[in-house]
């Protein structure tokens, strides 16, 4: 297999705070990728690295090969690179079909067009309409997205993300805050991406993350501690160290 | 999952013309014969309402708050101005000309505004609008300053239709370019396009990350709305055949917003009847009295903040109408 | 040197109205576009003790700095603070709301005309030295500017309320549960801030004017100190005050015909070049 998403030697600095300190990483075509690690080890920061919102003090991203460094983010969701948010962002006021159809529209490369009214788009419509029905979303289509649940909320969280057709999707603790009945069907959910869809996966549920994940990647203060399969890190003195450590320490 | 059993007719038809905006746009017509008397009144309704249009669509739409955007609305008037002063009286060209003019000017300064928190928009616009006052005011060959700018000719609309003392010809002139710009507006906000910009209103943060170039999108829409305002301040002047320094004044900037939360954000009908409410209300207060007048402009900016922060349009919405749709 | 000279004093004065709009805005995070009607007021306040009631200059200060912090805890208790948690755009239409009020009211009361101040013979006249002509109202000026802005600093980095006031700025919620009495914070924060507009106010009705369009004339001024400074940054508002104040004076001394034109200029490449730095931080930190 071959490395879809890489980074060399990739660090982020905040003043005198070290947040991301020479990650080398390399997640592969197809993988089911977590990243795991205690509190403030910089999985977000590294996420926000790859996905071009933050930019990085030194070190390159490479996806499929190309150096996007330099790339904005926008740019980087047209090459495939998508993500979620921990914290939810989404179109409060705008109904669940609709969000759904803006993020459709853009990848569809119709954000420009001003002239034709969006219902009249019926391609893009239909494919908004077809994702939520695979998220069990259709109920709540022209429901005005603040008005749900969390759960659902955190639904449309990846429903934006899949609309843009991913095929690196960055999952920033999809579950947050989800109780666990609407957690493992969101888990579900996730796990009937196609193979060709690329996953990082953050999530702080070392159950979740065992039975889902093919490699793990364990971040500590800002850099890479170990990686490798999850037989071989269950097993990983330091590892467990550093989550013992926290759990004696919290 | 070829068939998929949702209704998706709101959305669809979200973009129909619904009988109440027929409605709307009959009375209109219906002014000009109950109103006669006051044509020059309507026009300036239709011609703040346009003004107005214009800060809905950077502001209500796609979320950028100024506090100056009587910049473009005064460079398209002394655009106008200029051109009918020196010779290019044709209304459509001038306005094409306000509209080019502020249309440059709001692309230039749009990259102002695309980073900043509201207030440094805020201020920002605020700042520019005062540059442009000064230098207004201080280029008194261009614009003859506080004086005004005088001997706007302008030549009959299509070359047939002159200006009149009574004002027929500016208030259907008005009338019409009103419409028109308000039919584009509308195109816009219920296209894809449109959409993206409330996007980019309601998260700005989430836009890029469903890989839509945030920046360009607010450059296009700022300098659509400059042009529209460009617009607006040429059919001012080409209506009043006069340019005063005021067109660029905080107060025409200030009042504005106060016109569009009036008649409530992020709907074009809004800023309509916004501006049809406003400026009755200043023709027949300010007769009384000019003083009160302000004071009470103020005291409802308050109120509204307060308490109506949606504006009629808001206070519509919540009516049990059968059928409303809010566009 | 005298270009400098009356810069500085004009820059003092503008310090002086100013930082309170910069406290609000920088701690409580209020966009108060009527901070100069504050000042207007205390300019009338002056004008009314002086011309109807026969008070003396220095003795009249005192009382319209009282006024006006009292008609800052009321507005404050009444209407300001239901804005605290809304939107810049929102507080801006409310308080622009306020300076029409406050524009037709005065109107209403004092006529458009400019508002005659006589200052006491002790504070007028001049004195001059080598290639300097001293204003000895501006020397006063300068001399009482300074000591209020180091009075604000040790109050704000050394005092007890202080620390309060800073604590109930980054985290209200906190503060509270520390046992602060963030909302009596707020109001004493912002009666002192309309305590110093109305004192500016009146220190300026010699060298400012005074007129019922006050508050538009000037908000840019006020607005300009904030953006340059940093927002809750008394020292950054003094510095940013005395460039304003000279580069003002200076502008209208030596180029007459760009006039406030620089002003402006400066006000945009400040927040164009210094976003973040003047307000992506409170003054906390």
């Amino acid at each position: 297999m071959s490395a879809v998403l890489e980074t060399r030697d990739l660090s982020k600095q905040f003043g005198g705070f070290i947040a991301c300190n020479n990650v080398s990483l390399s997640i592969e075509a197809g993988a089911r990728h977590a990243l795991i690690g205690p509190n403030g080890a910089g999985k977000t920061t590294l996420i926000n690295l790859l996905t071009g919102f933050l930019e990085p003090s030194a070190g390159d991203v490479f996806l499929k090969g190309d150096n996007v460094t330099h790339l904005a983010q926008h740019q980087r969701v047209k090459r495939g690179l998508v993500r979620t948010f921990q914290i939810n962002q989404l179109f409060a006021e705008m109904t669940v079909l609709e969000s759904v159809t803006l993020s459709v529209c853009e990848r569809l490369g119709l954000g420009w067009s001003w002239w034709k009214p969006v219902g009249a788009h019926t391609a893009a419509i239909d494919e908004a309409a077809e994702l939520l029905a695979t998220l069990h979303l259709l109920d709540v289509a022209h429901t005005q997205t603040r008005s749900l649940a969390y759960g659902r909320q955190r639904m449309i969280e990846i429903a934006l993300a899949l609309a843009a057709k991913p095929q690196v999707l960055l999952l920033d603790e999809p579950a947050a805050g989800v109780p666990t009945d609407e957690s493992r069907e969101l888990f579900a959910t996730i796990a009937r991406l196609p193979r060709e869809v690329t996953i990082v996966l953050i999530e702080h549920d070392m159950d979740l993350v065992f039975r889902f994940a093919d490699k793990i990647s364990v971040l500590v203060g800002g850099a890479l501690l170990t990686e490798d399969v999850p037989e071989v890190i269950a097993k990983d003195r330091r590892v467990r160290e550093v989550y013992l450590g926290e759990a004696l320490d919290g | 999952m070829a068939s998929v059993k949702l209704d998706l007719a709101p959305l669809r038809q979200a973009a129909a013309w619904h009988w109440a905006e027929y409605a709307f746009w009959l009375m209109p017509v219906l002014a000009y014969f109950a109103f006669g008397e006051n044509l020059s009144l309507l026009s300036q309704i239709a011609i703040a309402a346009l003004f107005c249009l214009s800060l809905d669509l950077i502001l209500g739409y796609a979320g950028i708050v100024s506090l100056g955007h009587a910049a473009f609305f005064g460079l398209g008037a002394y655009a106008a101005g200029l051109l009918a002063k020196y010779g290019w009286g044709d209304p459509l060209l001038g306005l094409a000309g306000a509209a080019a003019f502020a249309a440059a000017a709001g692309f230039v300064t749009s990259f102002l505004v695309l980073r900043g928190s509201d207030l440094t928009r805020l201020m920002v616009t605020l700042g520019v609008a005062m540059m442009l006052f000064e230098a207004a005011n201080k280029l008194t060959d261009f614009t003859g300053g506080v004086d005004g700018l005088q001997g706007v000719e302008v030549k009959p609309v299509l070359g047939m239709f002159g200006f009149d003392l009574y004002g027929k010809t500016a208030y259907w002139y008005s009338l019409a370019v009103l419409f028109v710009m308000f039919w584009l507006a509308r195109r816009l906000v219920h296209s894809p396009f449109g959409l993206s910009l409330r996007g980019i209103r309601q998260n700005v943060g989430r836009m890029p990350a469903i890989g839509a170039p945030v920046n360009g999108r607010l450059v296009v829409i700022y300098t659509i709305g400059a042009a529209y305002a460009g617009v607006a301040g040429g059919l001012l002047t080409q209506t009043t055949q006069f340019v005063s320094l005021d067109v660029l004044s905080f107060s025409r900037s200030a009042e504005l917003l106060l016109i569009l939360v009036l008649g409530g954000t992020g709907r074009l009908y809004g800023a309509l009847i916004g501006s049809m409410v406003f400026m009755a209300a200043h023709h027949f207060l300010s007769d009384i009295n000019p003083q009160y007048w302000q004071f009470w402009l103020g005291a409802a900016l308050v109120v509204i903040v307060l308490f109506a922060r949606d504006g009629i349009m808001g206070l519509l919405g919540k009516l049990p109408v059968p059928g409303r749709k809010p566009s | 040197m005298t270009v400098v000279f009356d810069g500085i004093a004009s820059g003092l004065l503008l310090f002086l109205i100013s930082v309170g709009l910069s406290v609000t805005l920088g701690l409580m995070n209020f966009v108060n576009l009527a901070h100069g009607a504050f000042a207007m007021l205390g300019g009338y306040i002056c004008v009314v003790l002086l011309n109807r009631f026969g008070v003396p200059f220095l003795a009249a200060l005192p009382v319209v700095a009282l006024v006006s912090a009292l008609v800052g805890v009321v507005l404050e208790r009444t209407l300001y603070r239901r804005l605290y948690g809304a939107s810049h755009l929102d507080q801006v239409l409310f308080s622009i709301g306020l300076v029409f009020m406050s524009i037709s009211t005065a109107n209403y009361f004092f006529g458009a005309q400019q508002q005659p101040l006589q200052l006491p013979p002790m504070l007028s006249g001049q004195f001059n030295l080598p290639g300097l002509d001293i204003g000895v109202y501006r020397l006063f000026l300068i001399v009482l500017g300074l000591a209020i802005a180091f009075a604000l600093q040790w109050m704000i980095a050394g005092t007890r309320f202080g620390a309060q006031l800073r604590a109930s700025v980054d985290n209200p919620r906190a503060a509270r549960g520390l046992g602060i009495d963030v909302d009596r914070v707020f109001v004493l924060t912002f009666a002192l801030g309309s305590a110093l507009a109305g004192l500016g106010g009146a220190l300026g009705v010699e060298m400012l004017g005074l007129d019922p369009e006050f508050p538009v004339k000037y908000i840019v001024y006020f607005l300009i100190v904030v953006a340059v400074g940093g927002s809750g940054n008394i020292k950054g508002s003094l510095i940013a005050s005395l460039i304003i104040g000279i580069c003002d004076v200076a502008g209208k001394y030596y180029v007459p015909q760009i006039g406030a034109f620089v002003i402006y200029a400066v006000m945009v490449a400040m927040l164009i070049f210094r976003p973040q730095g003047l307000f992506g931080r409170t003054a906390a930190k």
